[in-house]
């Protein structure tokens, strides 16, 4: 047992080849592009609602990101940059995230099984937020390369005409399921996977995180909801006005008139 | 015992399985027994083995929570057979070997072979960067809050419940599973230990180490000893980004 004295001293660990930085980079990589994503989902269903205060009130946030407020004139392609800058966090997003996934049939198998026989209700919640993230793939591109390449159709009268006659609102409706158990549970796990928010009694900060995890899940469909009713009534009241454009009365001259 | 009224039969299906066995095959047996004022699930299956069927293989040594042998599915969730009450359960209790770890037969399976390996992997000793060893030397004096600390992670019986419990142990063989990660959190905190965050980040820098954990916090759920798993993970976690980042 010569190299006993040795193997107590680490002697040679120094001299192995460094491991890859490249899966704590993911890793953290993985964490930020779904907290960006998450909270951006929270500000994206506040300016959305806002269909719920009224149709100028939608008028005035969607003009607000065109810029007009600020440059004077509406220019829909300041929305398309924000789009692309979050379709690159849904890409890097979902490529990292997929590492996660089980990688065939086998781990599948093994994975389902775990899950109903262990009921714990974290690990139930992981599965339900691989599912709502392999669903967003295919939902959420739809959605960003729409608004990417037509950020002028956002407005009271286009949105609504989007979900009552232009075949968008089954898109809509699943989008905003999926959104909101994806993006409430990532944030929980987000909180419990690096320690944030831990306090004295750990045990009793996740439990709070979980509770108020639900709490915003249950507001955040509650008000996705109401105002995807709210989009759709405005669609059914105009459904004979192909491409109308709403602009409150207030407002000379008609911004978009001017942008061209 | 207050609960002498209530006598119940408890019906105990276990997994029978005996890979030794050629043409042995998976299957679920019923044994029933009355229950005892106290009676724990250890208990219970040492009365089957005297009194039904010496052939029901599962291991126990201590009894009372401390040696790690008789981790087992208990209702499809880890736990030790002598920490649980049978009183807690409902009459139908049905019993199931740990995965991941190797089958000996029944509930029996070799979980040292694993945390062996898995212990060689992370290098779980102290590493004192002294090349003479020098028994008579006196050792250096700790802190009591930190020797209380490092004490704390030291609890862990490697029962396996962490690793049976965890869905990526589940799907991916070669992941070190909770007891590694604190281990290295045990390690870390020892000043004995001369390692830095570079030499740990080369044991569990990876997806087999602190960045394959999904945060399902099972680990931290079914703990038989309570150890403080979530917060170990997150806290290794963070050092080792801060390693493979800035390092």
């Amino acid at each position: 047992m010569d190299s006993t004295p040795n193997v107590i001293a680490g002697v040679g660990l120094a001299d192995r080849p460094r491991k890859s930085r490249w899966p704590a980079r993911m890793d953290l990589a993985q964490s930020l592009t779904g907290l960006a994503l998450g909270l951006f989902m929270w500000g994206h269903m506040f300016f959305v609602s806002s269909i719920l205060l009224g149709k100028d009130a939608m008028w005035t946030i969607t003009k607000f990101f065109e810029g007009y407020f600020v440059l004077g004139t509406a220019y829909p392609g300041i929305v398309s940059v924000v789009v692309a800058v979050v379709f690159a966090l849904v890409i890097v997003h979902a490529f990292l995230a997929m590492r996660k996934f089980p990688a065939n049939y086998q781990q599948y198998r093994t994975f389902i099984g775990h899950r109903k026989l262990m009921a714990h209700e974290d690990t139930t919640l992981w599965w339900v937020q691989a599912l709502t993230g392999f669903l967003l793939f295919f939902l959420a591109a739809v959605h960003l390369y729409q608004m990417m390449m037509h950020p002028g159709d956002i407005g009271p009268y286009q949105s609504g005409e989007r979900i009552w006659s232009g075949g968008w609102g089954p898109l809509y409706i699943i989008m905003l399921l999926a959104v909101e158990f994806h993006g409430g549970i990532g944030l929980y796990r987000l909180a419990v996977k690096w320690g944030w928010f831990e306090g004295k009694d750990p045990n009793a900060s996740r439990k709070r995180l979980k509770t108020l995890k639900w709490v915003l899940t249950a507001f955040f469909l509650a008000l996705g909801v109401a105002t995807f009713v709210a989009y759709a009534k405005i669609g059914y009241q105009i459904r004979d006005q192909k491409g109308a454009v709403y602009t409150p009365s207030w407002v000379v001259p008609n911004p978009m008139e001017k942008a061209k | 015992m207050a609960d002498n009224d209530s006598h119940r039969k408890l019906r105990i299906h276990a997994l029978r399985y005996n890979p030794a066995k050629a043409g042995d095959t998976p299957r679920i047996q019923t044994y029933e027994l009355e229950e005892a004022p106290g009676m724990t699930l250890f208990i219970a299956l040492s009365e089957i083995r005297e009194k039904q069927d010496p052939s029901l293989q599962f291991d126990f040594v201590c009894r009372a929570g401390i040696c790690g042998s008789c981790g087992m599915m208990i209702n499809g969730r880890p736990g030790l057979a002598c920490r649980t009450v049978t009183k807690d359960l409902e009459a139908d209790i049905s019993l199931a070997p740990l995965p991941v770890f190797e089958l000996i037969g029944d509930l029996s399976v070799n979980s040292g072979k694993w945390m062996r390996g898995m212990s060689e992997k992370l290098e779980t000793w102290v590493h004192a960067q002294e090349r003479a060893l020098d028994l008579k030397r006196i050792e250096e004096p700790m802190d009591p809050a930190l020797a209380e600390a490092v004490y704390e992670l030291d609890r862990c019986i490697e029962c396996g419940c962490c690793v049976a419990s965890c869905g990526t142990a589940r799907m991916r063989e070669d992941f070190v599973g909770a007891v590694g990660l604190n281990k290295i959190a045990r390690f870390r905190l020892d000043p004995r230990d001369k390692r830095t965050d570079a030499d740990f980040y080369e044991l569990v820098g990876d997806d087999n180490g602190v960045f394959g954990c999904m945060s399902l916090l099972a680990c931290h759920d079914v703990c038989p000893k309570n150890l403080p798993l979530q917060t170990q993970i997150a806290f290794l976690r963070r050092k080792m980004v801060v390693q493979g980042t800035q390092g």
